[in-house]
């Protein structure tokens, strides 16, 4: 019996999901109808809603950080893409002719993402052909990019009314908000895609050992290359949802930190941040936990002033938690408690792996 | 099973008190047994040889002597005082110190201040950076090292560094220097320095304890060896009362068999037709600065063997052929097509495969697991699209895991926790399970026990046997003249020579043309 708490707690997915049903359990306790979900005009409504709609941009942004981190990379620029996109598509559709129709905000989307899959492809490019340190080459953009948003809206925040174009961040379908439903779509969609094929695999060993991988015929630059410039697509899909949200496309403050947001998903959800093993199961329960924190913030009143301190509070506790230097020191201090398993001796003792 | 008593009077016998002493050493782990009841005692001012195959304890031994490992039961006297250590930090403290087959530097980090690190002069509560190059500078010409104490460890060759980590575990006074395989990737002028650093600490009183495969070194430079097999004791005896051939059988006893094996299957190899075409054939293929233009014909059926010292040229013109770095003249036919190998992926495409020397840094994929590093060739080839069928996987990794003899026979364990030699037979099976027709082996044998290497070769005769083509590259030149039909002798990054392989050619006349630089035939 008590082997088998060992392994539940033992699971990667453990201590993200009791840190959101903890965050969960504060709310309730201090509004009993917190979990409640209602249907009003055919939509449903509640926190549990709110929570899938606020983190659509969230999950878009870390699903494409876990496939960068595994591969031993990082992408700094995700969040000057989200301005970029939003900003991109507001101004087409506010130049152009005709905000309401279908056709302009199709167009909008497409240019919009087709911009950002160049960008991810820059980034690719600068990181896997010319070998530029993934945290520099992405800085590279990540600094220029709110210049290029403010140089598409003019310096403006730009706003625009076009009903379809809004459909997307806040709309409903099915009783679902149509953020959420796109979102964890394109989630569901890249994680079957990465697990279902060899992708996965050769994503990992390109992380874990470059050099092997590439001697073993793994086509390692091209792997580099296409998540990055995925990373860019789907941050560009967040920003269009951050756009459609406010209809508004401000190029200082769109998308702001969420490259830090979306990293503290990707380890709360126990990639590590050398690469190699991912899993984007982790991430989704990071992504649930940080914007459930959010939404806990305002529930228990806690004055905005000390809001990020608050959630540094939970993102340390979480990551305590998963230290394994300091759950092997709990384990020691608890005598009753199985010895930590010792791997059988390889026979070269140097093997500890430097991260 | 006897244990001589030190004779006082000849050379390898001190007359002291062992300085380390430890008896009915148990360690446990879980669901085995890796120690049982081992001794092992190490006097001061003499070099002491712990033989052994790979997972016969050699490491395990050590390491429950720096305290890496938990004793279940024994006793350790360190001066003739019991201690258990807590780690090696620990034992280094109380003068043992280890000094491990990868070199455990900072690459990025000066000479100096690698070999002072953790022992660094302190001034105003500051690092006093001068006296530190000066102290460095002291302890490196003691051992009559001439190394710039300034200068980054990185831009030194492997065996400078294992030079500097020796240097190192020297500083803290150590009284017993504990050196695990520090040979395996030196050359033999390399070891020589090496070997001079090793008797001068022992004249000095330093008690050493040696674990290296190589037999030849051992006999060279060991007073006193410990044999262990399958985590017991075998023996304690002194070198000059044990026969090769004895401690061989000690240590295995059934490689001496495969070993048969492989000169049978050598002697068959068939006589190649006048008009055969080779699989492979460079020619005046060369790159800048890596290797000279040279020619070569690679036959199906045939081993050719690369003979040549560290850094004479053998693993780069394995990779030219690989295409892991690419020709800067000179072209490659395949099968008599001219043909650009252009990366290692075009030459998968043309069924040549190369096993690296650098078999951590550019073979095994440690966090993943066997089945996924066995079929990772196979999977790359196919790209990312097409999974290998699940049902094709297991049988693969099944037939390679019983064929190649691998231990533990479990698929989903991680590679990083396989010993070395088991770690090579999942990268091989990872290239045969490509179907190679070209199999490039550099140092496959390198860091390996006697029987895993005996397996290795008899694999290697077999393939060729059934007409695969091999390039077999080994620092050790038995290896090479035992497996191959045709030898390339290399010498300072150029082809110097080509001979026939065969009983009559013997190590000697390698060595001859190494050193002549092909002039002598």
């Amino acid at each position: 019996m008590s082997a088998r708490v060992g392994t539940v707690v033992k699971h990667h997915l453990f201590w993200p999901l009791a840190a959101l049903v903890a965050l969960l359990v504060a709310c309730t306790i201090k509004r009993p109808a917190f979990l409640r979900v209602s249907v009003l005009d055919d939509h449903l409504f509640g926190a549990p809603i709110d929570i899938l709609r606020n983190s659509a941009p969230l999950l878009l942004v870390a699903l494409g950080m876990t496939l960068v981190i595994a591969t031993r990379g990082i992408d700094l620029s995700v969040g000057a893409v989200v301005a970029i996109a939003g900003a991109v598509a507001l101004t087409f559709i506010a130049s152009s002719p005709d905000p309401d129709s279908l056709g302009t905000v199709v167009g909008a989307i497409f240019v919009a993402l087709g911009l950002c899959l160049v960008l991810g492809v820059w980034n690719g490019f600068l990181v896997s052909v010319l070998g530029i340190q993934p945290i520099i080459a992405t800085l590279i953009l990540m600094t220029a990019g709110r210049g290029i948003a403010m140089l598409i809206t003019g310096g403006m925040i730009t706003t625009v009314n076009s009903p379809p174009f809004k459909t997307l961040g806040s709309g409903f379908w099915l009783g679902l908000p149509v953020a959420a439903l796109v979102a964890y779509g394109v989630f569901v969609v890249v994680a079957v895609v990465v697990r279902r094929t060899a992708l996965g695999m050769l994503l990992e060993a390109v992380g874990i050992n470059p050099a092997a991988s590439r001697l073993s015929g793994v086509r390692a630059r091209t792997l580099v290359w296409t998540v990055y410039a995925a990373s860019g697509l789907f941050a560009g899909l967040a920003g269009l949802i951050f756009a459609s949200n406010t209809m508004a496309a401000d190029a200082n403050n769109a998308g702001l930190f969420i490259e830090l947001d979306a990293i503290l998903a990707v380890v709360i959800g126990g990639t590590a941040l050398s690469g190699g093993k991912f899993n984007l199961s982790g991430t989704l329960a990071g992504v649930l936990v940080i914007t459930t924190l959010s939404l806990t913030v305002t529930v228990l009143g806690v004055s905005p002033l000390v809001t990020p301190l608050f959630k540094a509070l939970v993102v340390i506790a979480v990551t305590l938690l998963q230290s394994p230097a300091l759950r092997a020191r709990l384990r020691r201090r608890r005598p009753g408690s199985p010895a930590p398993r010792v791997e059988q001796p390889a026979e070269n003792p140097a093997q500890e792996v430097h991260a | 099973m006897t244990t001589p008593a030190p004779e006082p009077g000849t050379v390898a016998a001190p007359a002291r008190e062992p300085v380390v002493e430890m008896a009915g050493i148990t360690v446990e782990f879980p669901g085995v047994r890796a120690l049982d009841g081992v001794d092992l005692r190490l006097f001061p001012g003499e070099v002491h040889a712990l033989m052994g195959e790979n997972g016969a304890g050699k490491s395990t031994l050590i390491k429950a002597l720096t305290g890496v490992n938990p004793v279940a039961a024994g006793e350790i006297l360190v001066a003739g005082e019991p201690r258990r250590f807590t780690g090696p930090a620990d034992a280094r403290e109380h003068g043992i110190s280890t000094v491990y087959q990868e070199v455990n530097l900072c690459e990025n980090l000066t000479v100096a201040e690698n070999i002072m690190l953790g022992s660094e002069p302190r001034r105003l509560g500051g690092l006093d950076w001068r006296s530190m190059r000066r102290q460095a500078r002291e302890h490196l010409a003691r051992m009559g090292l001439r190394i710039d104490p300034a200068s980054s460890l990185g831009s030194h060759s492997l065996a400078v560094q294992q030079l500097v980590a020796i240097c190192r575990a020297t500083v803290v006074d150590a009284r017993v220097l504990i050196l695990d395989e520090p040979t395996s990737s030196l050359d033999t002028d390399e070891v020589a320095q090496l070997f001079r650093v090793v008797r001068s600490l022992r004249d000095d009183g330093v008690a050493i304890l040696f674990v290296s495969h190589f037999l030849d070194q051992v006999y060279e430079i060991a007073d006193r060896m410990t044999v262990l097999r399958n985590g017991r004791l075998v023996a304690e005896r002194r070198t000059a009362e044990l026969p090769q051939r004895e401690l061989v059988s000690m240590m295995i006893g059934r490689s001496m068999e495969l070993l048969e094996e492989v000169d049978r299957a050598h002697d068959a190899a068939p006589e190649r037709p006048a008009d055969a075409v080779p699989y492979l054939q460079a020619v005046g293929l060369g790159r800048r600065g890596s290797v000279e233009p040279f020619d070569l014909e690679l036959y199906e059926g045939e081993v050719v063997g690369l003979a040549g010292l560290l850094g004479s040229g053998r693993t780069e013109l394995a990779r030219l052929l690989y295409g892991a770095d690419r020709a800067d003249v000179g072209e490659t036919r395949v099968k008599g097509t001219a043909t650009r190998l252009r990366s290692p992926r075009t030459a998968l495409a043309h069924d040549v495969v190369y096993l690296s020397e650098d078999r951590k840094g550019e073979g095994v994929v440690g966090d993943l697991t066997v089945r996924e590093n066995m079929i990772l060739g196979l999977q790359a080839a196919r790209g990312w699209m097409r999974p290998l069928p699940r049902r094709q996987v297991d049988e693969i990794v099944e037939k390679y895991i019983k064929a190649l003899g691998i231990r533990p026979a479990n698929p989903e364990a991680l590679l990083k926790n396989l010993s070395g030699g088991n770690q090579q037979k999942v990268l091989l099976a990872r290239w045969l399970a490509t179907a190679p027709r070209l199999l490039l082996l550099d140092e496959p044998t390198r860091g390996i026990d006697v029987g895993a290497k005996a397996e290795i070769m008899k694999l290697v005769a077999e393939l060729a046997a059934d007409g695969m083509s091999v390039v077999f590259i080994s620092a050790e030149l038995e290896e090479v003249l035992r497996l191959s039909h045709r030898i390339a002798v290399m010498r300072d990054r150029r082809k110097v020579a080509e001979i026939d392989g065969g009983q009559d050619v013997g190590t000697d006349d390698v060595i001859e043309l190494i050193a002549s630089g092909g002039e002598a035939r």
